[in-house]
């Protein structure tokens, strides 16, 4: 028995040494925040739906969950032209893209739930120059990525730089070697808001089911408390 | 007296249909034991949980769309645009998982108690088939939603079946309907989900009824009530189903539907386990995912057909994991059902196979790394061991003698009162009384007022008595 605990405490050590990778940075997700929100969907519209689709949501859908009245939308977040019942379609086609990048930019709409909030945030935090690759930079997170970073213009030229921690373990480290025209809090920020959007359209109903959901186990509750009090009156006589 | 309208109706429908003698042999005058506990709920558990699947998946057909370029779309299409359409599709997601959940603890009552035992052989082997139905519709079901994990997870267990010799190719095209997992797949996937093995579920459990109320249920002793009848002819141990379990299973109800709430609204992912990361990403026959993993409810068989090096081994070791179930109530020998009367070896054993039933799942959701694979290969041994060995380690082992009636049953309350009266005492055993260093220094207050502190030998001389408990119960 004892030889089996130690066997089993040791096959819990090796699964996690295997899922040891690049530490990822935490994002702040916060959905209650429709400022980051609103935020998050005008970087969206500006710096990623020239490439990139969220086809899975309307603009008036996201006009009425994070509270901004249809028409500023379109005025102030959608396109010129866009109609509010409109998903949020790109104007590339996949024809071009396929020239240009080698693959079809996908579709952010469930990106957030496919990669999770931390690795969106530290990919698009971890791009550096890099003279090998062919555009000229790459990145720490998803290596010979596709797409060009962005953001460079807001977050500046990073460089990497090999080094060695405490234990003498090696790492990688991206340092700022030309600043732009956001400093790196401001860009914290800009990039949390983008992925907070893309967290919410990967699952608009979020707030709402954590809201019913409040309800309908209050309910539970209430109808454990009868059954339980009816199946004692009529087991009371059973020994 | 004149007879009212409704009492026409009612004896012109009796004349015709013999429905109060069907609910009076399943319900009301149908005598169960009356002494079941915690694990007899997930029976009445898992037809709630099917009733689920059913009324859910009918309102998903409305919008689904059983095409490989509509399909992914058309689920997030019920996410988001189908009024309540989030709902729904969590309540069939995670009743899917429910349902194994469900399943998996009904069988291990199975295991501990003896239910698969005479008389009961033929209620098992209808179980298993319900069980082998349930895999079958759990799999295809999983391929509708089209994303990554949907497809690649087809992809590989189709390909299983050319490793059979001879016949294997053609057998999984003749499945798929094509040379790879497509739209011919999805749509005859579809057809054996929403209608043919739902069909098959219903007659089974129909049948796993009907053949568990004409033997009757076992119990916790895993003795026969229906030995002792009072003069009435009721088994003196046995209480009508209905009232006394319907209400009780009313709580059970009411519990298992606050985890699953819970699920539903605050943890539908349920970090991976319940809707895979990978299959938010459409299904895309061009790119292969870095890591294929079945839903958690196949791992411990994959974990198992990984296990095995040759790959059409593989399959018969999987295969043969489930067969072996069927043969369960031929391969125990011993003369005792319940667990509580057979000896300590059939424990030890059963115990093992849990760890490794649970291990085999945990390692069929991991990267198979060659440290992984001999730890598979152990927990795989001692998987078909238990079965194996049963027919020799139950007929060797001493069994305990088997009480003629029922064992009392100490309700939650009698548990929380014997309980609430030992407290006091632990609390005395484990902790030292000491006094109060007072900051104060005044000698007035010194010696007046005491803490209660950790006593390590009274917390030692617990530990040691509950393990020994424990060691004891295995015996």
């Amino acid at each position: 028995m004892k030889n089996l605990i130690a066997l089993f405490l040791l096959l819990l050590s090796f699964g996690g040494a295997a899922s040891e990778g690049i530490e990822l940075q935490k994002a702040n997700v916060d959905l209650s925040s429709n400022d980051s929100l609103q935020r998050g969907a005008k970087h969206f519209v500006t710096y990623c739906l020239g490439c990139h689709s969220i086809k899975h949501i309307r603009y008036l859908r996201i006009a009425l969950d994070i509270n901004v009245d249809p028409k500023k939308i379109l005025k102030d977040i959608a396109p010129e032209g866009a109609n509010i019942y409109d998903q949020l379609h790109s104007a590339m086609n996949a024809h071009d893209a396929e020239k240009w990048f080698g693959i079809q930019p996908p579709d952010l709409s469930l990106i957030a739930r496919s990669r999770g909030a931390d690795w969106l945030y530290s990919y698009l935090k971890s791009y550096y120059i890099d003279p090998k690759s062919p555009r000229g930079v790459n990145n720490l997170i998803f290596e010979d990525t596709a797409m060009p970073n962005p953001l460079w213009q807001l977050q500046g030229d990073q460089h990497a730089e090999p080094k060695k921690n405490i234990w003498g373990k090696e790492y990688t480290k991206l340092v700022l070697e030309k600043p732009g025209t956001l400093s790196e809090g401001e860009f914290d920020i800009f990039v949390n808001d983008l992925v907070n959007f893309l967290v919410y359209a990967g699952e608009p109903v979020q707030l709402e089911r954590q809201r019913i959901g409040k309800y309908a186990i209050f309910f539970i509750l209430m109808f454990i408390v009868v059954a339980y009090l009816l199946k004692k009156e009529y087991w009371k006589d059973i020994d | 007296m004149k007879r009212s309208r409704i009492t026409e109706v009612n004896d012109w429908f009796l004349e015709r249909f013999p429905l109060t003698k069907l609910w009076n042999e399943h319900m009301a005058h149908y005598y169960a034991p009356k002494n079941f506990n915690f694990w007899y709920f997930f029976g009445s558990l898992a037809l709630l949980v099917l009733v689920n699947q059913i009324l859910t998946g009918i309102f998903l057909t409305m919008n689904y769309k059983p095409d490989a370029k509509l399909a992914f779309d058309s689920v997030e299409y019920i996410m988001r645009d189908v009024n309540w359409g989030w709902l729904i599709r969590y309540m069939h997601s995670t009743g899917s998982s429910a349902f194994f959940i469900v399943v998996y603890l009904h069988m291990f009552r199975g295991l501990l108690y003896g239910s698969f035992k005479h008389p009961r052989e033929l209620i098992w082997i209808f179980g298993m088939l319900l069980f082998v139905a349930l895999m079958a519709e759990a799999f295809m079901g999983y391929l509708l939603p089209w994303g990554q994990m949907s497809y690649w997870g087809a992809q590989v267990i189709i390909s299983l079946f050319s490793a059979i010799p001879v016949i294997g190719d053609d057998l999984s095209l003749w499945l798929r309907g094509d040379y790879v997992v497509s739209d011919a797949t999805l749509n005859r996937f579809f057809a054996f989900h929403v209608i043919a093995v739902p069909l098959a579920l219903v007659m089974l459990v129909f049948l796993h009824i009907v053949a568990l109320h004409e033997v009757g249920s076992n119990n916790p002793d895993g003795i026969e009530i229906k030995k002792l009848k009072d003069p009435w002819g009721h088994p003196v141990d046995g209480i009508p189903f209905h009232p006394y379990y319907t209400v009780k299973d009313l709580v059970g109800v009411g519990v298992f539907m606050l985890f699953f709430a819970t699920v539903i609204f605050y943890m539908p992912e349920m970090g991976g386990y319940f809707l895979e990361h990978a299959n938010f990403i459409p299904a895309d026959p061009m790119k292969t995912p870095e890591h294929i993993a079945p839903v958690w409810y196949f791992t411990p068989f994959y974990a198992i057909l990984r296990a095995i090096p040759d790959k059409f081994a593989g399959v018969i070791g999987m295969g043969g994991a489930i067969v072996v179930l069927f043969l369960l109530p031929w391969l125990d020998r011993s003369p005792v059902k319940s667990i509580r009367y057979r000896g300590g070896i059939y424990k030890k054993a059963l115990c093992l196979f849990v760890i490794s039933f649970l291990a085999l799942g945990y390692l069929g959701t991991q990267p198979a790394t060659p440290t992984a694979t001999i730890f598979a290969r152990l927990f795989t041994t001692i998987y078909f061991g238990f079965f194996l060995l049963m027919p020799i380690y139950t007929r060797w082992e001493k069994t305990k003698p088997v009480p003629k009636r029922l064992t009392k049953v100490h309700s939650l309350e009698e548990q929380l009162h014997t309980l609430e009266e030992q407290l006091p005492t632990l609390i005395e055993e484990i902790t030292v009384l000491k006094p109060a260093a007072t900051e104060i220094g005044h000698s007035a207050f010194k010696g007046s007022s005491f803490t209660r502190q950790p006593n390590p030998e009274g917390i030692k001389n617990v530990i040691s008595r509950l393990v020994k408990k424990v060691k004891g119960s295995l015996d």
